[in-house]
């Protein structure tokens, strides 16, 4: 396995304009303005915080995991990605992450999907897909469940073997670890600060996470990205 | 093709899009006649479409990043649309995606119908949301969606490469179904499919009756979790 890169952000949390902590199995939604810049800090570590973007302006626009990992042709989300819509537009690109690595193809849990991976007598642990519709129905703009996308597991670790299997392994995040990202475009945020426990992706223990949001940067991070294909 | 449970049998030609509801006990093969096609597809529930295929329940419920016989696609609600019941292929792409009109542009250039007539250029997005849009359906339904007869490698580094070569002529695989499958197919090119020419291939269509699923059947046995799957497949219907 590669050494994942980290690549820490000149930004102070200070100076932020927005800061909220989410607690373990809560959901959050706000927006992000297009040049804003956007932290999720892992506050306790290895926490799985299961995130969809929107374009604010049409939520018929949203987050594409396949988009987003073809584009470029890799299958973990780091600093230079580009978070690809559906329409083929950046939401926003990662621009720090001291993390090194997340996750797109584990996608969130579910009542349902939990009574298929462990038992069906688990249909009442709270999931992260309750948590979305939760978000989606309080947020009161006419979404629903066909809105719920192939989400982002920031901090999670998901390896893909050549061979084709999908593994879960234990968390590469710490505490203190945090991605960063710029808004391309105005952009609605959801998470859902994963309430799992019934595998090691939250080490059993979920925890809070903190959001940041800064106006004005310092400076554009230089990155480089793949080229789109 | 003269088997006694084969109830129709149709082509469909390159480039382009078919839908059809896949009645649960019904099973439907998919024969690349040439090789090297690629067959993009999305899976709701008939009854119910904002129930449908999920990429990611599929993967991790069976710990696959490929697609093969003896695997199964799940929903979004737990439950099982397609068993994957034959396959002479081996691994089918879950995770590579569709095109879309500016990828298709760019590699390809502009061919209007206009001018080329049915073999204009067609890209896997908006092939999709227009068959989607005959049942009801739009963007927001959109999903992840499988390639069938593509593969893409994967490094431990998590870099992808479309694996050419990975069907051969009269490649086949088989989808039964288990529910009431509102099936969305497009024989546009594979995204990564570094071919510089449009060259997308034709498949061959054929659905048949399939027996009632047995207690051993070998998609139900092949995890743990798909046998969870199937009793919650069949209570939908109890």
């Amino acid at each position: 396995m590669s050494e994942a890169r980290t690549i820490e952000s000149k930004l102070d949390p200070k100076s932020a304009s927005y800061r909220h902590v989410i607690p373990a199995g809560e959901p959050w939604i706000h927006e992000i303005r297009r040049g804003q810049y956007f932290r999720i800090v892992d506050l306790n570590g290895n926490q799985a915080v299961d995130t969809l973007f929107y374009n604010a302006h049409d939520y018929a626009d949203r987050y594409s995991a396949q988009d987003t990992i073809r584009s470029q042709a890799n299958l973990y989300l780091t600093t230079g990605t580009r978070l690809m819509s559906t329409a083929g537009t950046v939401l926003l690109t990662i621009v720090a992450d001291t993390c090194g690595r997340h996750d797109t193809l584990g996608g969130a849990c579910a009542n349902e999907s939990n009574m298929v991976r462990y038992a069906i007598e688990k249909r009442h642990m709270h999931a992260c897909r309750s948590s979305f519709l939760k978000g989606v129905l309080d947020w009161d703009h006419g979404m629903t469940k066909r809105d719920i996308a192939n989400n982002i597991n920031f901090f999670m670790n998901v390896p893909v073997t050549p061979e084709g299997k999908l593994t879960f392994e234990d968390g590469i995040s710490e505490a203190g670890r945090y991605v960063e990202m710029r808004a391309e475009m105005d952009v609605l945020a959801l998470i859902s600060n994963c309430p799992q426990l019934n595998n090691p992706c939250n080490a059993y223990d979920p925890t809070p996470v903190e959001v940041l949001i800064w106006n004005a940067p310092i400076r554009d991070a230089v990155i480089s990205v793949a080229p789109e294909n | 093709m003269n088997h006694p449970s084969i109830l129709w049998e149709e082509t469909v030609w390159p480039g382009a899009s078919w839908s059809h509801v896949l009645k649960r006990g019904t099973a439907l093969r998919i024969t690349d006649i040439e090789g090297g096609a690629n067959v993009g597809a999305l899976f709701y529930n008939f009854e119910c479409p904002v129930e449908r295929y999920n990429m990611p329940d599929t993967l991790k419920a069976q710990h696959i990043a490929r697609l093969t016989k003896g695997f199964v696609l799940y929903s979004d609600m737990g439950r099982i649309l397609c068993s994957m019941v034959e396959d002479t292929v081996g691994w089918h792409d879950p995770i590579g995606g569709c095109s879309n009109a500016a990828l298709v542009t760019s590699k390809y250039g502009d061919a209007r119908y206009q001018e080329h007539r049915n073999e204009c250029h067609q890209n896997g997005r908006d092939s999709f949301l227009v068959e989607m849009s005959k049942w009801g359906l739009g963007p927001r339904d959109l999903t992840s969606n499988v390639n069938f007869f593509s593969r893409v490698d994967v490094t431990a580094d998590g870099s992808m490469s479309y694996h050419a070569g990975n069907s051969a002529p009269g490649s086949y695989v088989e989808l039964r179904a288990e529910m009431n499958v509102l099936t969305i197919l497009n024989t546009c090119q594979h995204p990564l499919d570094p071919n510089p020419e449009y060259a997308p291939k034709p498949v061959v269509l054929s659905v048949r009756h399939a027996p009632p699923v047995q207690p051993d059947d070998p998609c139900r046995l092949s995890r743990p979790e798909n046998g969870r799957g199937f009793t919650l497949t069949e209570r939908y219907f109890l």
